[in-house]
């Protein structure tokens, strides 16, 4: 049975779920577009060695709303860092929208993020590289008010976050951040097997390697986490 | 935390005082909410209720007040001039989140409340940037797009080698992330009406410091330690991310309706550096265009006679 752990995010109360206890280097999961943390340890994490949590991204799980929307990667970056300021330094793993979150937040907070793993997932694309023709996406706060009682994500979050731009060039600064500042060799291992633009520029950087998930988790497991 | 829901609105031009007063402006006739999916805007109109409307969208960190100058002589000539204090500034609610898509959506929820057809719009700054992108996509609701200085261009981008940009960028993401660790607690500092405005002013330098001292009842509020301005703690200058400024002046040419760019000249601190070349190739087909020599990024608080009639000339 997870404990969770609720954190602020400036406006937000985010789901931390600590799937499994332990001593060492959390593993942190990312869920993808529309998912949400899962309720026990998935088997892929069985073996990791340290503590399992899993973050409930804004609009999704048990995590809160936002009333009118307002949804980027960035915003989700920063849930994450939420998380980290609570649990320290971990190992991302992140599916669909939680791999490309992943990415983010390993180039942004390099000495806090020991490897990430990027997975397939709904929400992996985005909106593609460039802007596309504009539209206006609008729902009501009933029926957003509605989809939480029925314990679903945030219609907003499903509509702003597989449209937001996602340009390679963008993708692949953050993951520069990474190998610059974390101090290792290969701070970004690719499992995925889907390339959208995004992921395929960053798989051509040094310090990202294509590899299967339990090769990663195997890889980032044994490294010393910094005091 | 206080949000500005939970404060005075700023006051209608009945309701203003002796503390609102600044050579040609005037507070807007009346005050209305419109719902953006949950998100109360707080918009103001000048003019006749009955008036054809015209929307104005104020630039970022600013609010619909700062228009008190340009709407009421637009209002006077037969129009009804309809502003909002976008999410987070001004009078409107404080979000959880904020972003370009949700300031588009919330300009077209306040568009849907002024009328069912095609209107004018004009923007500055953000604003206008954002007023591009609402034409491009609801070209059937949008009849003439004046855009104020709000055209920002790919020369805004320092130009500075790559490892010094990931450099850069690294601290820039670190300050984000950090301001966004601190902002659930954080408020504006209090002040003097003279010490707000001298704070404006800072990112303001062209601006009369009595319109500056004249927007602080508008956009701030007081409280037993002094004046705050009542934008939301929680934004912060200059957000980053991917969006870059051509995207906004690639929206420029593919508008169908008749445009007016007004851009000032004078670059300052709160502008986006766009020159007229980076400007006329995107001109769409008989656009008008206007450099103002001699003027600065806020070209309808600087020029609002000018301003105002080049609006008139363009949708009378």
């Amino acid at each position: 049975m997870s404990s969770v752990t609720l954190l602020t995010h400036v406006k937000v109360q985010l789901a931390l779920h600590e799937l499994r206890p332990g001593t060492g280097r959390p593993l942190l999961l990312l869920h993808g577009l529309g998912e949400h943390t899962a309720a026990e340890v998935p088997a892929f994490a069985a073996a990791w060695p340290g503590p399992v949590h899993g973050l409930d991204l804004t609009g999704h799980g048990a995590s809160s709303r936002a009333p009118g929307g307002g949804y980027t990667a960035e915003i989700l970056m920063a849930d994450v860092d939420a998380a980290l300021a609570h649990l320290g330094p971990v190992t991302v793993v992140g599916r669909g929208l939680g791999a490309y979150v992943a990415l983010l937040i390993a180039g942004a907070r390099p000495e806090l993020v020991i490897g990430a793993v990027l997975c397939d997932g709904p929400g992996l694309s985005g909106g593609g590289p460039a802007p596309h023709s504009p539209s206006v996406v609008a729902f009501t706060a009933e029926a957003v008010a509605e989809a939480e009682a029925q314990g679903l994500p945030d219609p907003f979050a499903l509509a702003e976050l597989a449209r937001d731009v996602r340009p390679g060039d963008y993708a692949t600064t953050y993951a520069r951040q990474a190998l610059q500042f974390s101090g290792l060799d290969a701070p970004i291992a690719i499992a995925a097997v889907v390339r959208p633009p995004w992921l395929e520029a960053v798989s051509a950087e040094p310090g990202v390697v294509a590899e299967p998930l339990a090769d990663a988790l195997h890889r980032y497991a044994a490294l010393p986490t910094p005091a | 935390m206080l949000a500005p829901t939970e404060v005075p609105p700023a006051p209608t031009r009945s309701e203003a005082g002796e503390a609102t007063q600044y050579p040609g402006a005037r507070r807007p006739d009346r005050r209305r909410i419109v719902d953006s999916g949950g998100i109360r805007l707080c918009v103001w109109e000048w003019g006749d209720e009955d008036a054809p409307p015209i929307l104005f969208a104020h630039g970022g960190f600013d609010f619909a007040g700062t228009y008190d100058t340009l709407a009421p002589l637009v209002a006077d000539q037969g129009w009804r001039v309809v502003s909002w204090d976008q999410r987070g500034h001004g009078d409107s609610q404080h979000a959880h989140l904020y972003s370009w898509d949700a300031d588009l959506r919330d300009a077209a929820a306040v568009l849907d409340s002024a009328s069912d057809g095609a209107i004018p719009i004009l923007g500055h700054s953000k604003g206008g940037a954002l007023m591009l992108q609402l034409a491009d996509a609801l070209p059937h609701r949008v009849s003439h797009v004046i855009n104020l200085d709000g055209l920002p261009s790919a020369r805004s981008w320092p130009d500075v080698p790559d490892h010094h940009r990931t450099r850069l960028l690294n601290g820039e993401l670190a300050g984000w992330l950090d301001h966004r660790r601190k902002a659930a607690d954080k408020i504006r500092r209090p002040g003097t009406i003279e010490e707000l405005a001298e704070r404006r002013g800072r990112m303001n330098p062209r601006m009369d410091p009595a319109w500056l001292r004249y927007l602080v009842p508008i956009g701030a509020h007081e409280q037993a330690d002094g004046w705050r301005w009542k934008i939301d703690a929680s934004m912060r200058m200059g957000g980053f991310g991917p969006w870059r400024p051509e995207w906004s002046m690639s929206r420029l040419p593919s508008l169908g309706m008749p445009v007016l760019c007004v851009l000032g000249l004078d670059i300052e601190v709160m502008g986006w550096g766009t020159l007229p070349e980076d400007v006329i190739p995107n001109l769409p087909a008989g656009a008008r265009f206007v450099p103002l020599d001699g003027v600065g990024h806020f070209v309808h608080i600087e020029k609002p006679g000018v301003v105002a009639d080049l609006t008139l000339e363009l949708i009378s």
